[in-house]
């Protein structure tokens, strides 16, 4: 590791501990006015009337009839509408909003809006979706996407094989919890909409609002503010927000401020999609020779972002493991629930906590040791990955899994049955991560860096990608001037402005170091080339692919990312033997993520996704009853506090990626992906027994036990 | 209704409604420092010292503060000349998204009022009722140890 891992003080930190950095909400405004978005208190049904109180002047409804353009959040399909039409498909869809200058009337005024509903019969669980006996939701069969790609002769491998083990696994929701609540501030001057607000992908808003407004592009200018956190909540659903704001904005031409409050964010906003995941393994010779994985995803109302979701979930179906026959097939159900979205990992969480865990379940029962079976599966530099991708680069899992082992006492530990009174295990998990955008995803966005060398001889970072906390305002600095060879204080890059910066696209996938990263070192090298002292010099470049990748978006063919990242988790339990209460005690992780561009921004990165990796199998319950989440604040909804937080320890081996800036790879994604699989792995180990779901919750263990003990 | 409230040291005369709650009177008249997480008082974002005790702003009455000492993140350093607590969060990396950061920094003076010395626990106990999505509250910790070594060194 040179240089450039080396921790510098990050450049958005002085603001943040004085308090001064200005959060969205934090911005005030005389004659700002307030919105309060009037929802369904429906899951779904037909809007029969609406009667409104009497407003006091000053104070205005914008609906449906006040979208000037089309009343469609742009994403994929285009199917999810900012304001309800006829029909509410989820509990707290919008149907409109009322805008005001004093916040407790509007929320008073909002209160008093008297909606009539016909129901329609709703549709909750992938099964209920699948049946189709109820009025479809989306299409005719409630499909928003239905997938399958092949390698190898699964059929073959499954005739041929010793013995065919299957096994169902469930995963849940899971809520983002930023710490900072999502929100926009919209104002209309001089024939333009401008918005300000949370965000990880000011260009997706851009794009929202062009489409929206049937403005042209050069009317529209988004401004990213501090972003307190986004962990993919802020990606799509940000969207919905500006358009709210600005439709309120346009109507009333006054600066207007709509900030979700937390209860509103928890149960209204996109969450991690909860997964049934069906695999079928061919066993020969105690190696798993085929494989089937069967992925349904419970995606919500609307489209969204959910078709790419689940290709990154079907990508990553075989974990780590070279499979030579494979079969993978996926479906995203329409059901009558917010819409689930991006969420750090994509799909990749969910896949990965069922490969995983399968491979533990088939270790056991061939009597061998998880890690050593899966050590004989992993893949090798020169494989050819589920897609029949080439790995290229070296794949340092022997290592990586030798340094775990040792690092955590793994075998020694294992042996151990008990602790102080509980009941102790301990758990390994190995995993990958696709480093940047799935499948065509880059060659459709190619995205555009600029670099600009101003008279006074420092340089402006011209990107659309964001800092919401994992640190690119201070690593890309650190990448820019040390190409340049000048100090990081003259690098200059401020929160984007879509009226300054190109679209070097979203700030999502775990893309920004490697892709837009490696994108700005090569616009620096040409810059470093072409300073001139005292001159104003632009350099600016389009991504494209390197000519070696090779992808087939019809058939799901080739490589499905550039490059991938690897890792392994150790987790150790101790679990109460009468409440059975999960402790998650100790995390161990070695990851190779390529150079990291700042030890300490990487660590930071490594600890907060695997906490929240622990959260994904521990505490974090969202349950879905009669139509609603029962947990709507975080009073309901726990995360974990530094009470829950293990002890960690960590380690990095590093195969750079000869395109990313230093040779970085991916980094936030990866974080989190191996914790959930390696906790059920620990919590199995310490109870002796099976589990196929997430979270791990110590009621339902208590079922599992008293029937275990019959 | 108008009260008086020493913020940070100083005597303010504010006008607010006989409901609001601390958290909306700070804010609402420019300690945006205190940031709202929750308003439920789960995650800490808007801690702030009473009387030099930690209170989640938005549980507390503004009316019934008048004339008490609050102190706001702002109360404590400058830019210029941070308080030896806020270095020591920048230096160990314990600021992410910065949303926490705050609240996160008064428990902290307040812990280390009580304990000058505090060990892992202490400090986990004391930052519970801080939430952070970020860091895992691993430099959160070590910010913490970081600062108890400044504090006694800068007698603050």
């Amino acid at each position: 590791m040179g240089d450039i891992s080396k921790p510098v003080r990050r450049f958005d930190a002085p603001e943040k501990i004085m308090g001064t950095a200005r959060y969205v909400d934090d911005y005030f405004e005389e004659e700002m006015l307030f919105v309060r978005i009037v929802r369904s208190t429906r899951p779904r049904a037909r809007i029969k009337s609406i009667k409104l109180p009497k407003l006091p002047s000053g104070y205005c409804v914008v609906d449906k009839n006040d979208v000037p353009g089309e009343n469609r959040i742009k994403m994929i399909f285009d199917d999810w509408p900012f304001f309800a039409e006829d029909v509410v498909n989820f509990y707290g869809e919008p149907i409109l909003a009322i805008a005001g200058p004093d916040r407790e009337k509007v929320y008073e005024l909002s209160n008093a809006v008297k909606i009539e509903y016909e129901d329609i019969p709703p549709i909750y669980t992938i099964e209920e979706s699948e049946e189709n006996k109820r009025p479809p939701i989306f299409g005719e069969n409630n499909l928003f996407a239905d997938y399958f790609y092949e390698k190898g002769d699964p059929d073959g491998a499954f005739r041929d094989a010793d013995q065919i083990v299957e096994e169902e696994f469930r995963t849940g929701f899971q809520e983002h919890i930023y710490l900072e609540p999502q929100g926009m501030i919209a104002k209309y001057e001089d024939g333009r909409i401008t918005v300000f607000g949370s965000m990880q992908c000011p260009y997706y808003v851009k794009n929202a609002l062009i489409k929206a407004f049937g403005f042209p592009e050069d009317r529209i200018r988004v401004v990213q503010t501090t972003t307190g956190g986004g962990f993919g909540g802020k990606e799509e659903y940000p969207s919905q927000i500006a358009g709210i704001a600005a439709f309120c904005a346009y109507k009333t031409g006054k600066t207007v401020k709509l900030v979700y409050d937390r209860a509103e964010d928890v149960e209204f906003t996109t969450k991690r999609h909860p997964s049934r995941i069906r695999i079928k393994g061919a066993i020969k010779d105690k190696r798993v020779v085929g494989i089937e994985v069967d992925i349904a995803l419970n995606a919500g109302a609307y489209a969204g972002l959910s078709s790419v979701v689940l290709q990154r979930a079907m990508f990553a179906a075989t974990g780590a493991y070279r499979i030579d026959n494979v079969r993978v097939l996926g479906k995203a159900f329409a059901t009558n629930i917010v819409p689930l979205g991006a969420f750090r990992g994509f799909g990749a969480p969910q896949a990965i906590f069922a490969i995983e865990t399968f491979m533990n379940h088939v270790a056991k029962k061939m009597g061998e040791d998880p890690v050593r079976f899966k050590l004989a599966h992993r893949y090798k530099k020169g494989d050819t990955t589920a897609t029949g991708g080439l790995l290229r680069s070296e794949v340092r899992l022997p290592e990586i899994t030798e340094k775990i082992i040792e690092m955590s006492e793994y075998y020694e530990k294992k042996k151990q049955k008990e602790k102080d009174g509980k009941l102790y295990g301990i758990g390994f998990s190995m995993f990958l991560h696709g480093c940047g955008f799935t499948g065509n995803g880059e060659e459709v966005l190619k995205s555009i860096a600029r670099l600009k060398k101003r008279k006074d001889d420092k340089v402006e970072i011209l990107i659309s990608n964001v800092e919401m906390g994992q640190g690119p305002q201070t690593t890309l600095r650190k990448v820019v001037a040390q190409v340049l060879g000048i100090p990081m204080e003259d690098v200059i890059y401020e929160n984007p402005d879509t009226d300054k910066v190109p679209d070097s696209g979203p700030t999502v996938a775990s893309r920004t170091a490697m892709i837009v990263g490696g994108l700005l070192y090569r616009v620096a090298k040409e810059l470093k080339e072409k300073w001139k002292e005292g001159e104003e010099v632009v350099v600016e470049k389009q991504y494209r692919h390197p000519e070696y990748i090779k992808w087939d978006q019809s058939t799901f063919k080739g490589d499905a990312y550039p490059e991938y990242s690897w890792g392994a988790n150790v987790i150790e339990v101790e679990v109460d033997p009468l409440t059975y209460e999960i402790e998650v005690k100790k995390a161990y992780a070695v990851f190779d993520l390529g150079t990291p561009l700042d030890k300490k921004i990487i660590e930071g990165q490594i600890h907060g996704g695997m906490l929240q990796g622990i959260g994904y199998a521990t505490l974090e319950v969202m349950e879905f009853e009669n139509g609603r989440f029962k947990q709507r604040t975080i009073t309901d909804y726990i995360i974990p506090t530094a009470m829950d937080a293990p002890l960690f320890e960590t380690d990095l081996v590093v195969e750079p990626y000869k395109n990313g800036p230093f040779g970085a790879k991916c980094a936030g994604e990866l974080t989190l992906v191996g914790a959930a699989p390696a906790v059920c792995a620990a919590v199995e180990d310490a109870l002796g027994i099976n589990l196929y779901e997430i979270p791990i919750r110590p009621e339902k263990l208590l079922v599992l036990m008293n029937k275990e003990d019959n | 209704m108008r009260g008086v409230f020493i913020i940070n040291g100083q005597r303010k005369e504010i006008e607010f409604a006989p409901h609001k709650r601390l958290l909306d009177v700070l804010r609402e008249n420019g300690y945006t420092e205190v940031k709202e997480g929750c308003r439920e008082g789960e995650c800490g974002a808007c801690v702030v010292l009473l009387d030099g005790k930690p209170v989640n702003s938005c549980q507390v009455l503004a009316a019934s503060v008048m004339e008490k000492e609050i102190i706001t993140v702002r109360g404590l350093g400058t830019i210029h000349k941070p308080h030896p607590i806020e270095e020591a969060f920048v230096e160990a990396g314990a600021v992410q998204c910065g949303f926490c950061t705050p609240g996160m920094i008064i428990s902290t003076y307040a812990l280390l009022k009580e304990n000058p010395d505090p060990e892992d626990d202490d400090i986990k106990r004391a930052l519970d009722g801080n939430l952070c999505r970020c860091t895992g509250y691993v430099k959160i910790t070590k910010a913490v140890k970081l600062a108890s070594k400044k504090v006694k060194k800068d007698g603050k």
